[in-house]
């Protein structure tokens, strides 16, 4: 019997056995009013408003805090927030992130404090943009942006090294390394009493 | 951190003691201590100075606990890590007393109230007592609203060990170790209150050879390590428990890799040999398997003279093709694994069908192989922590064999034992096991032997491999132990070499301790390895093959250097065919380079001093680099005298089936005692030992490390200054016929006509710049 279906719950053995031997038939004619009842849904949809976007001429602006791609961030100053404690791979589900710390050298620093991260990757090809290591991150180093588009054609692409991930400088910020703002300390850049960078420090990004 | 009971013998019978923890009745020894007690029924009181190791402290009062005897409570908590049990004692802990459970939770406000909140750069996070603690016992918020005490951070203690005060909760474990443990107390608690710290004195900074002991035992994360800084969190790393490398004290070890590349390495847990501890060496010289002189691939040396990358057929075909069919020899070195240097045993007997091997690459006798057949090594470090003496002949324990030191150390510490030292000066380690000096020169220790008296069953006599470089000085050992009755233990500097003897990778001994001279032995073997026959004649030693005229060397890892400094040139005349892991003075002169696994990279085992089989899991699982036996397999099939070895286990397997020869031991010749050396004016008697942290190939790379090297001096006695005119830290001139070396002096209640040098240290290289090592007579001169 060609018309005869198997119920699909039987695939996983699930069905019970009698159940499974009684066939289900399409044996009901379709009658003509019904038909068109069916037409009429097509119809009807047509003055319906659009929902398609012509991607990628035109692009909708997301959710504000929809999941994208994510952004290693700066404090004033232009010093990294990130202090590789590599607490957001540690939170991750997807085992998508490596981080190597290293210590900050004079001459060297990276960040405010004695450490920061030297080594940040993360694979877009394991991300579920699950945001666990954003709530994970002690410094706020770690955000996500709204950016969406994150395709590639090779694998190693889509693995964002430091680079890739950091924020960009803005107005008043000095490329790191450089020192600490003078006479502060780390706990002055947590409570975001660092408000712009000093002559000090370098020359400073203008806008 | 561990929190069973370890290394608590007890050899008579113990008076019991029954008390009631937590509602649960449980019979103890006499003097268990009742968070000890608690552990044995799983009640685990939250701690930060108790160690099982360590002396009770009380210093933290986190493992405070309600107490009753015969109905009578104690009016406050106590702290359960230094009340031992007593008969009829109700003990609550935070699990039935409320009162107790306060008492904690009251402890780690308090104890968090200066700590700062720096876990996300903390080394230690992920791995802390404290933070795991402050989650079981503490409070999720702080009432405290000032602000907290703060100092610089982090400070280096040394160049390996980096101090951060602000996290230190005071329990004194790194004080104590230090004091108890290691007896280096140059780290104390200083000032007092809240501003109390760990300080180290100004002018003796903490070059203790254990210091890193007391990074891995800080329940915080105050005392770190400077090459771990920064590297990973503990989910980063895989850990396989390994066994070092460096010495013959046979530590258990754990190996943490990240991504195929060790990270660290710690002490682990064996009650019987290194209880909790080890070495700096032990601990962070490491890297000499990543440098980048690394040999990945095989080679051959081409027309023009150069090493040529080639593969692997091309290499073994090259290689079998100079050792075929012509005299030749094995130099095994003394750091291979048992199954390696069995292989290289069997290789040299089937493939190669001599009995020319010999893995000592450094000073060696005739008179030590037959030391090997002969004598009966029994003592263990069972036997130390009972005896009721320890001599050391020419044995530096400190330097040559640190846990050896440990745990003579523990019992100087604890039952004051006599430890008696025959060297020509009080060493540092001498002097902290208060030894009693019997001073003599290079090469007169068997006046010192033979005046030895008072040795009983329980006496331990520890040799040192340097005893090989006075004639006669085994025999008399061997001599003073057969008449005392004494415990003998000999006690190689080289992880390998106890189970290279084992191995039989030696010119007169088959596997098993089998002499190649006995018939009823040989037959052993051969049948064991289903070959017809096995050469008869003992083979060469080291000296004798660099020095004959074999048309070619198979050789594992040594260094030219440590034997003669004309043995390079000499080896250069042969087909050299070398097993390395590195580029060296051998790879230098070598036909064919094959490429070996460092030890992270393999399995296998090492015999301990104590003939213990420390055996170990490659912690590189990834790496393709193949152990020495997996190569002479294949070397040997290619030769066309298949040796059968194609794994370690395998190896294992075979020679575990072999087992010790049954039959009985021969008896130690005695060698005659050699003129002791005369001394002119100007003159001295040269002695030496290699310094733990030297120059020593398997500490490349590590400069941190060397950081706490002992500084290279001469030691020369207060006579011999005088007659010089030189003050201490005078330069002073030591030359022979060789070449010279000027160090500052250091003058020591030295024996009169010695003077000392490290054999290998930073400008006190002794084969490369005297040509000799010791017991041999050098001028002597103000720089």
């Amino acid at each position: 019997m060609a018309d005869e279906l198997i119920p699909r719950s039987d695939e996983f053995g699930l069905a019970k056995a009698n159940e499974a031997k009684v066939p289900i038939t399409n044996h009901e004619s379709a009658s003509f009013s019904k038909q068109m009842l069916g037409f009429w849904v097509t119809f009807k949809t047509m003055f319906k408003k659009v929902n398609t976007v012509q991607y990628p001429e035109v692009k909708e602006e997301t959710a504000p805090r929809f999941h994208g791609r994510h952004q290693l961030n700066r404090h004033p100053d232009g010093l990294e927030k990130c202090i590789g404690c590599e607490l957001c791979a540690w939170a991750c589900p997807a085992d998508a992130i490596y981080v190597e710390g290293a210590d900050n050298k004079e001459g060297e620093q990276f960040s405010p404090g004695e450490r920061y991260g030297k080594v940040y990757q993360i694979n877009y090809l394991r991300c579920i943009f699950c945001g666990l290591c954003i709530e994970a991150c002690p410094t706020r180093a770690l955000t996500m942006t709204n950016e969406y588009e994150l395709a590639d054609d090779t694998r190693a692409k889509l693995i964002f090294e430091k680079d890739d991930l950091l924020g960009p400088l803005r107005a008043g910020m000095v490329p790191p390394p450089h020192p600490m703002y003078p006479n502060t300390d780390d706990g002055n850049y947590y409570r975001g009493e660092v408000t712009t960078s000093h002559p000090s420090q370098g020359v400073a990004e203008n806008d | 951190m561990s929190i069973q009971e370890l290394g608590t013998e007890q050899e008579v019978a113990v008076e019991m003691i029954t008390c009631v923890i937590d509602g649960f009745e449980i019979t103890v020894p006499k003097g268990t201590l009742v968070i000890r007690a608690a552990e044995k029924l799983g009640i685990q009181i939250p701690r930060f100075c108790d160690h099982p190791l360590l002396e009770p402290a009380g210093a933290c009062r986190q493992c405070l606990v309600d107490i009753e005897i015969n109905g009578r409570a104690f009016p406050k908590p106590q702290a359960s890590c230094t009340i031992p049990v007593e008969k009829g004692m109700i003990v609550k802990t935070q699990l039935t007393s409320p009162v107790a459970d306060k008492a904690q939770k009251g402890i780690m406000e308090l104890l968090l109230i200066n700590h700062p909140l720096d876990c996300p750069v903390c080394d230690k996070g992920g791995e802390c007592p404290l933070q795991n603690q402050a989650m079981s016992a503490g409070h999720s918020e702080s009432r405290f609203e000032g602000v907290k005490r703060t100092f610089e951070k982090p400070i280096a203690i040394s160049s390996q060990v980096l101090l951060d005060r602000e996290r230190c909760v005071l329990c004194a474990r790194c004080t104590r170790f230090s004091e108890q443990i290691a007896g280096d107390p140059f780290i104390t608690l200083n000032e007092r209150g809240a501003l109390q710290q760990v300080g180290i004195y100004e002018d003796e900074p903490f070059d203790s050879y254990y210091s890193g002991n007391t990074v891995q035992i800080c329940p915080v994360g105050a005392l770190t390590g400077t090459s771990y800084r920064f590297r990973a969190r503990p989910f980063d790393l895989v850990s396989t428990n390994s066994a070092c490398e460096h010495c013959a004290s046979g530590c258990s070890m754990r190996t943490d890799v990240r991504r195929g590349k060790t990270l660290r390495r710690l002490a682990g847990d064996d009650a019987d040999v290194n209880e909790e501890w080890n070495c700096d060496k032990g601990r962070w010289a490491f890297k000499y398997e990543v440098a980048k002189n690394r040999i990945t691939v095989p080679m051959i040396r081409d027309a023009a003279g150069q090493l040529q990358e080639a593969s692997w057929p091309e290499a073994l075909a090259a290689a079998a093709t100079g050792l075929k069919n012509t005299s030749a020899g094995v130099l095994v070195g003394g750091r291979v694994t048992v199954e390696d240097a069995y292989g290289y045993s069997k290789f040299a007997r089937v493939a190669l069908g001599t009995n020319n091997i010999d893995f000592r690459a450094r000073r060696h006798s005739g008179e030590e192989l037959d030391f090997f057949a002969a004598a009966a090594l029994t003592a263990t470090y069972k036997d130390i922590d009972k005896a009721d003496q320890v001599v050391l002949i020419n044995f530096e324990p400190e330097d040559e064999s640190p846990i050896i030191f440990l745990r003579i150390y523990k019992q100087v510490y604890k039952r004051a034992i006599k430890v008696i030292s025959i060297a020509p000066y009080a060493s540092r380690g001498s002097e902290k096991l208060k030894a009693k000096l019997i001073k003599s020169a290079a090469g007169n220790e068997i006046a010192a032997i033979s005046s030895l008296s008072g040795l009983s069953s329980k006496s331990v006599v520890l040799v040192g491999e340097r005893l090989v470089e006075t004639e006669g000085g085994l025999s008399a050992v061997a001599k003073l132990v057969e008449q005392s009755g004494a415990k003998l233990g000999w006690v190689p500097r080289r992880a390998g070499e106890c189970g290279a003897i084992a191995a039989g990778a030696t010119p007169n001994l088959l596997p098993g301790n089998r002499l190649v001279t006995d018939a009823p032995a040989r037959v052993d073997i051969a049948t064991a390895w289903g070959t017809p026959s096995l050469p008869t004649e003992v083979g060469m030693s080291t000296d004798e093959m660099i020095n004959s005229d074999l048309q070619a060397l198979l050789i594992g890892g040594i260094d030219p250097m440590d034997i003669a400094p004309d043995a390079k040139i000499k080896l250069a005349k042969k087909f050299v065919v070398s097993l390395e892991i590195r580029q060296s003075d051998i790879t230098d002169i070598a036909a064919v380079v094959l490429p070996v696994a460092a030890v992270v990279e393999k399995s296998g085992s090492f015999i301990d001093w104590q003939g213990n089989t420390r055996s170990f899991e490659s912690a590189v699982s990834q790496s393709l680099n193949r152990s020495d036996v997996r190569i002479l397999s294949m070397l040997a099939d290619e030769i066309g005298r298949s040796i059968k070895l194609t794994t370690v286990k395998a190896a294992r397997a075979e020679f575990d089936s072999i087992g010790n020869w049954d039959g009985p031991k021969i008896a130690m010749k005695s060698s005659p005692a050699k003129a002791v050396n005369a001394v002119a004016d100007g003159e001295g008697i040269l002695s030496s030992w290699r310094n733990l942290l030297d120059k020593g190939s398997l500490q490349d790379g590590e400069d941190n490390l060397a950081g706490t090297a002992r500084k290279s001096v001469v030691v020369i006695s207060g006579s011999r200054a005088n007659k010089l005119g030189v003050k201490e830290s005078d330069l002073v001139r030591v030359s022979n016929n060789y070449g010279a070396i000027t160090l500052p002096c250091v003058i020591a209640d030295i024996e009169d006509s010695s003077i000392w040098l490290p054999r290998n240290s930073l400008s006190s290289q002794l084969i490369r710049n005297l040509g000799v090592v010791s017991n041999s007579v050098v001028k002597v001169a103000k720089a």
